[in-house]
């Protein structure tokens, strides 16, 4: 087995709303390893999207243990997991979360400029790299409103590798796209991981999970099924047989 | 977060709203402009006050005798008649510290020219008053001692005096005037001094020999007042201890005594001045302080506004790592740059208004320094304090409501 990059044992989340106690998570066990691409799937208030707080470190456990790439997130203060997302961890999310009025390059360097180790060069250099990756080198300059949404998920994406995370998390990656768009971004995801990096993506559509190498569903807060995809669809010849919509042959 | 970046990105969002910006500095602009405006007001006059006061000479020092008394009852400062004129020529001898004196007495009296008459002050002294109080004859000549002698029918006039009996312009010297019905010759005009710090216009005199006043005018026997001048101003002290002594002995005081006299220097009088137009200031100063403290609130009810505009960038930000506290900078640089641009706008625009001040009232105005710098650090006191509480409220948001936020 290769290394473990996400270690869940026992994870407990209750909030507190008032007198009432929330079980939004009520003892989840689950190991992600290097390479990995994991889609996590269940109703809304199953308590995917806290499952995804909590090891996106922008949220704690109540209970149990937390193991990401071998640092136990329980310990550390609310810097050290700023600093902890800062270098491991990649965000994608459903609507995209770029910053308005500044250029999708600037959008892509953000993670970057809160990393004192990188110099302005290595900054920029990196964000190109990300963009071509993603396949908008040529829509560096552009503001956010200038892109379709395909594009803009496309810049996100850039964004989330490009400080080198060892996880790259996408909530809901798809949600606001369109099936083509889907599929392209899907695709990205599917080179991304070819490449080595690890993907763990929350989607309702059992559609967008074929693609994924694992699914894993929720319910109620436990995990009820942890499945291996044996033939993942490839998104990228899906869409070469894809026929090219166009507006007007519709009209 | 670099301060690079950190600068980049405050830059970036204020250019966002332009307008917003704008008018939040405005209020910045406003109070430090009025507080540079009030100040140099404020100095300006202390100033003028200043060097009129030490353009009287700040090494003057004034000898009255005390006031007098009759069967109990005291009589005002100075109406003593036990100062004589050998009291005078005894300090003038016998101390070392003092450079000029001069006995002084002084009357009122009608003048009279043809058919223009003209009521003022006339003082009978000797010729070191001149010298003394730093006054130049303009044309003609000075009276001499030896017109003291012969107590000459001579006299000095000022240039308030020459116009209203002869006229604008005109040529007076050699020419007769009739003060209390007795003609003087006048010898020379002095040269124009305009107000005094208290609004006393000092060209409305006339000055004649010491003698001439006294016997021909007063028939008095003492002297009203010395007038000495100190060798320097740093000898005012040891000047005031000889005069004390010598005057003391001749008029057979012991040292435990109260002195019959009074010493005034005009530094006194200059200290006093100075202290009343320095409380003006401050209180012009402190009015337009509190503009500058609306304009801080102004800071800090847009910066409250902008963290609410700006809940989900902040969000974002964080998600990629941002700490508190590089959040924090970031708004707190934002207010800072805010209060900082509008400082300086600030000590542009009040050094424009103070000239504009100057030129259209001619108001005598000074910018200091100190002003500007004190405006300049206040200025970004204010953003730092007013963009604190907004910025902390931004830095303690929770990164997933913030993400959350619509």
């Amino acid at each position: 087995m290769s290394e473990t990059i996400i270690s869940v044992k026992n994870l407990v989340k209750i909030y507190k709303m008032g007198d009432v106690e929330v079980h939004a998570l009520r003892g989840v066990n689950l190991d992600i390893h290097k390479g990995d691409f994991v889609a996590i799937m269940g109703k809304s208030g199953s308590g995917k999207s806290t499952f995804m707080n909590i090891i996106g470190c922008l949220d704690v456990p109540t209970r149990g243990n937390y193991l990401l790439d071998g640092v136990d997130i329980r310990s550390l203060t609310k810097d050290q997991l700023a600093t902890l997302r800062n270098k491991k961890i990649g965000f994608v999310f459903q609507s995209f979360n770029l910053l308005a009025r500044t250029t999708a390059l600037e959008n892509v360097e953000l993670p970057l400029m809160y990393n004192h180790k990188v110099s302005s060069r290595e900054m920029q250099e990196r964000s190109i790299k990300a963009l071509e990756d993603v396949g908008l080198s040529d829509r560096s300059e552009h503001l956010p409103n200038q892109l379709s949404g395909g594009e803009q998920q496309r810049v996100a994406i850039a964004r989330s590798l490009v400080n080198d995370p060892v996880v790259i998390l996408a909530d809901e990656p798809t949600g606001n796209l369109d099936t083509r768009t889907s599929l392209e971004v899907m695709a990205i995801f599917q080179d991304l991981n070819k490449r080595g990096i690890t993907i763990v993506i929350v989607t309702h559509e059992s559609d967008i999970a074929t693609f994924t190498k694992r699914n894993v569903t929720f319910r109620d807060g436990r995990i009820i099924r942890s499945v291996e995809n044996e033939k993942p669809r490839n998104a990228k010849e899906e869409l070469a047989l894809m026929p090219v919509t166009n507006m007007e042959d519709d009209l | 977060m670099k301060v690079k970046n950190l600068l980049k990105a405050a830059i970036r969002s204020l250019a966002k709203n332009k307008m917003r910006t704008f008018l939040t500095m405005l209020g910045i602009i406003i109070g430090v402009a009025s507080v540079i405006t009030m100040l140099a007001i404020g100095q300006g006059s202390r100033e003028s006050i200043q060097s009129q006061i030490s353009s009287l000479g700040t090494n003057v020092m004034m000898i009255w005798p005390s006031a007098s008394s009759t069967g109990g009852v005291r009589m005002e400062a100075g109406t003593s008649q036990r100062m004589t004129l050998d009291d005078a020529k005894a300090v003038a001898e016998r101390c070392p510290s003092i450079m000029y004196l001069t006995p002084k007495v002084r009357t009122s009296g009608q003048m009279v020219v043809g058919s223009s008459n003209w009521r003022t002050s006339v003082f009978g002294v000797y010729p070191e008053y001149f010298d003394i109080r730093n006054l130049k004859i303009e044309s003609g000549n000075c009276f001499t001692m030896n017109d003291d002698r012969s107590a000459a029918k001579v006299c000095v006039a000022g240039q308030t005096v020459v116009t209203n009996l002869f006229g604008e312009n005109a040529d007076a010297v050699g020419r007769y005037i009739r003060i209390n019905k007795i003609p003087f010759k006048i010898l020379g005009i002095i040269e124009k001094k305009g107000q005094n710090a208290f609004g006393q216009d000092q060209d409305d005199i006339v000055l004649a020999p010491f003698s001439t006043v006294q016997k021909r005018m007063l028939t008095i026997t003492y002297i009203q007042s010395m007038l000495a001048s100190a060798k320097s101003e740093a000898l005012i002290p040891q000047a005031t201890e000889e005069i004390t002594e010598v005057l003391k002995t001749r008029h057979r005081l012991g040292p435990s005594e109260d002195p019959d006299f009074t010493i005034r220097t005009q530094s006194d009088i200059a200290n006093t001045a100075t202290a009343t137009s320095r409380i003006m200031t401050i209180l012009l100063a402190s009015i337009a302080s509190i503009s500058l403290l609306v304009g801080g609130i102004g800071i800090m009810n847009i910066m409250l506004v902008s963290v609410t505009e700006r809940t989900r960038e902040i969000g974002i930000r964080m998600s990629v790592g941002a700490r508190g506290r590089d959040v924090l900078l970031q708004f707190l640089i934002e207010a800072l740059l805010i209060s900082l641009i509008g400082g300086l706008i600030g000590i542009g625009l009040g050094m424009f208004v103070s000239q504009i001040v100057a030129n259209l009232m001619s108001w005598p105005v000074t910018i200091t320094v100190q002003s500007i710098f004190m405006s300049f650090v206040f200025s970004s006191a204010i953003g730092i304090f007013f963009g604190w509480y907004p910025a902390r409220k931004a830095a303690r948001l929770n990164p997933i409501d913030a993400l959350r936020y619509e």
